[in-house]
């Protein structure tokens, strides 16, 4: 293509083969053989699984992708096929935490935009990369389906809702220095790779941390409350207790 | 006359603990399942056939007609696959669900598994929701250590299973085929139909995919009965739903009512736009849906009424864009998400949506050339309708309803950049020092 083209998705080419470091070993190996074990089919198991290496690799390795192939008994180019595919796989390994601004449309809109330059320039580095110390790496996100706390950012997928320059510098500084951070809508933060292994299937006793909702979240519900709305009171014969009814 | 809101699904949404099951079932949580398995299956279908449920997730099909097309005579296994892959942008409406309480969710499956005589049952959410995920993985575990899923549910003989499978970042897993591909281990590639998943769906064996919302109303509905559900909303249009307000308005929000409110409802609910600012557009349930403008305030947010002012309901995601903002801007964003999420299977969507970006960024840089309005519109007309699936018809309405609305402001972009006519500082929440670009 023409080199004067841009656009703010360049593409990310395929896996690392240059680096064949990994720490995959056998207690790995016979996690992975259990997630594939959990599904009707083995090879449903292949997203949670690729999960689990970068858990362990903190990225799709190639040998990752050696075993999740042997275990599944599908090629490596079908695994890497589907590692590639999928945004939350790295190719490059991502830093303690991972740090995303949302840019589409409305968090652009209102500010994400602004909040990403700024994260760039706090980080001293761009998209897609990692400090040198490998504590931050940052992305460029697509909508995260939290619109009513925009802008949004994630770190290691939980929520950070309604960011402004201030919040954005504190929590990037707090992450560099390797501070305790908690989502305002989950947990106190772990690092990336102790949430991936969360996604792939294995819990890590955070569930119960964090507030069961944010404040826009309640907004309509308390409403309702101030105004003694609610929903009609229930059929005086319910037709799930009169079956004929429905018939 | 119902009450403006009604919170069903949200009515517990910030109590303590409401994610857990002791909560839940304080709150009469688990009865409905009681109701449901004395019932027999084909009764539990038509009741929500009844009740006249419509998907929650965007199409709108009526959920109880979807179950009825499972061919019981098949000899496969039947699956039920929820689609908690909420990534349309401005839907916001099923991750605080799953977070505050769960348990309404998995009940809904069990019942709808019930319904559709499915033993394995998926919850796909996508996988950049951390918290979510570990509420969701939760509840699972505590409806099997009460009896509500594996052997012998209840004591009713009825057998089920749920996997909570995490995504990986893929808008088009949204898509239901694309989904199940997904989740048989493969890149997430919409498929041709016939056949339809009621048919051939996940291992090729009989699938119904609803959205969490849908799924998440069956409790209440067998709880309160068909003409309950009815008595919100319209006949064709009936219940309650979630509305997902966002953008630049005072409060932003979700708001459950029966469906039909409207958006002048919806904003003065929420404060009206940010002060000093007037509406300048809005999308009624998320960007693939056509966007509608201030002459649209009175319009019931209902099947009907959106399909009667050419757009859609979508998933009830209303993103609201004050007079600062470039509609060419905005579009050009919505679009570059497309040309991201395009699984690049069909050649229209894949090549389109990346030469509508390249189009748009000229209007944004003011450096488009005369009749590229027109351009645009013809590159529109040779990508809809003509892909497997429906995100190629989403990446082409948001740019014609733009137009639509808004032409002159996309020719004067044949000289004028859209950061000078629209200083995008102004559209940021807050203080902006230098210039966006």
């Amino acid at each position: 293509m023409s080199g004067h083209f841009t656009s703010h998705f360049p593409e990310s080419g395929s896996v690392d083969y240059s680096d064949q470091t990994s720490h995959i070993d056998d207690t790995t190996i016979a996690e992975l053989r259990e997630l594939a074990g959990r599904y009707p089919q083995p090879r449903s198991a292949l997203l949670p699984m690729l999960h689990l290496v970068q858990s362990v690799d903190g990225r799709v390795s190639p040998r990752g992708i050696e075993v999740c192939a042997d275990i599944l008994g599908i090629t490596t180019a079908q695994v890497s096929g589907v590692a590639t595919f999928y945004t939350m796989y790295k190719r490059r390994p991502a830093g303690t935490h991972h740090v995303g601004v949302c840019t589409t449309a409305l968090c652009a809109v209102m500010g994400g935009d602004a909040l990403l330059d700024r994260a760039k320039k706090r980080l001293g580095i761009d998209e897609n990369q990692t400090t040198p110390d490998g504590q931050v790496s940052l992305e460029r996100l697509e909508c995260n389906a939290a619109c009513d706390f925009a802008p949004v950012a994630m770190v290691n997928w939980e929520f950070f809702d309604n960011m402004d320059p201030a919040k954005l510098d504190d929590l990037l500084d707090k992450l560099m220095a390797g501070e305790e951070v908690v989502s305002p809508r989950g947990a106190t933060l772990t690092s990336w790779r102790e949430a991936e292994r969360v996604l792939a299937g294995f819990p890590d006793g955070r569930a119960d941390e964090g507030p069961s909702a944010g404040p826009a979240s309640l907004l309509g519900r308390e409403i309702a409350r101030e105004n003694n709305w609610s929903a009609p009171t229930a059929d005086a014969t319910p037709a799930a207790q009169n079956p004929e009814a429905t018939k | 006359m119902t009450d403006l809101l009604t919170p069903v699904l949200s009515a517990h949404w910030g109590e303590d603990k409401s994610w857990k099951l002791a909560r839940y079932e304080t709150n009469g949580g688990y009865r409905a399942l009681r109701t449901a398995l004395g019932m027999q299956p084909a009764e539990v279908v038509n009741l929500v056939k009844e009740a006249n449920l419509r998907g929650r997730g965007g199409a709108g099909f009526p959920t109880g007609m979807k179950w009825s097309f499972v061919p019981q005579d098949n000899p496969n296994p039947k699956y039920l696959v929820v689609n908690a892959d909420e990534s349309e942008p401005g839907t916001c409406k099923d991750m605080p669900l799953m977070l505050a309480t769960p348990h309404t969710l998995v009940e809904g499956v069990i019942i709808s598994s019930y319904a559709i005589n499915a033993h394995t049952a998926f919850i796909y959410c996508r996988g950049e929701v951390l918290h979510v995920i570990r509420r969701l993985q939760q509840a699972v575990r505590e409806a099997y250590a009460a009896g509500y899923l594996g052997k012998n549910i209840l004591g009713t003989g009825y057998d089920l299973d749920i996997i909570v499978h995490a995504g990986a970042g893929a808008y088009i897993c949204g898509e239901e085929t694309a989904l199940l591909d997904s989740l048989e281990g493969r890149r997430g590639q919409p498929r041709l139909r016939p056949p339809f998943p009621a048919v051939a769906g996940l291992y090729a064996s009989p699938t119904v995919i609803n959205n969490v919302e849908s799924i998440a109303s069956v409790p209440a509905i067998i709880a309160n009965g068909a003409a309950w559900f009815k008595k919100m909303g319209s006949e064709k249009s009936s219940g309650f739903t979630l509305y997902s307000l966002s953008g630049h308005v005072a409060r932003p929000g979700q708001f459950e009512a029966p469906m039909g409110i409207t958006m002048r409802q919806l904003l003065e609910l929420s404060g009206g736009i940010r002060e000093g600012h007037e509406l300048k557009f809005f999308t009624p349930g998320g960007s693939s849906t056509p966007i509608l403008t201030a002459e649209h305030l009175d319009l019931p947010l209902d099947y009907e009424g959106m399909a009667g002012a050419g757009t859609m309901l979508g998933t009830k995601a209303l993103q609201v864009f004050d007079d600062t903002t470039s509609i060419v801007r905005t579009t050009l964003r919505f679009v570059e998400f497309y040309k991201h999420e395009s699984c690049g299977k069909c050649t229209p969507c894949r090549e389109g949506s990346w030469w509508l970006v390249q189009l748009l960024m000229k209007f944004e840089a003011g450096t488009a050339q005369e009749g590229d309005v027109d351009k645009l519109l013809d590159i529109c007309d040779n990508i809809g309708g003509r892909s497997f699936c429906a995100l190629a018809d989403g990446a082409v309405a948001c740019v014609t309803s733009a137009v639509k609305h808004f032409r002159s402001e996309f020719e004067l972009g044949y000289h004028t950049p859209a950061w000078e006519l629209f200083p995008y500082e102004k559209s940021a929440l807050f203080a902006v020092q230098g210039e966006i670009r």
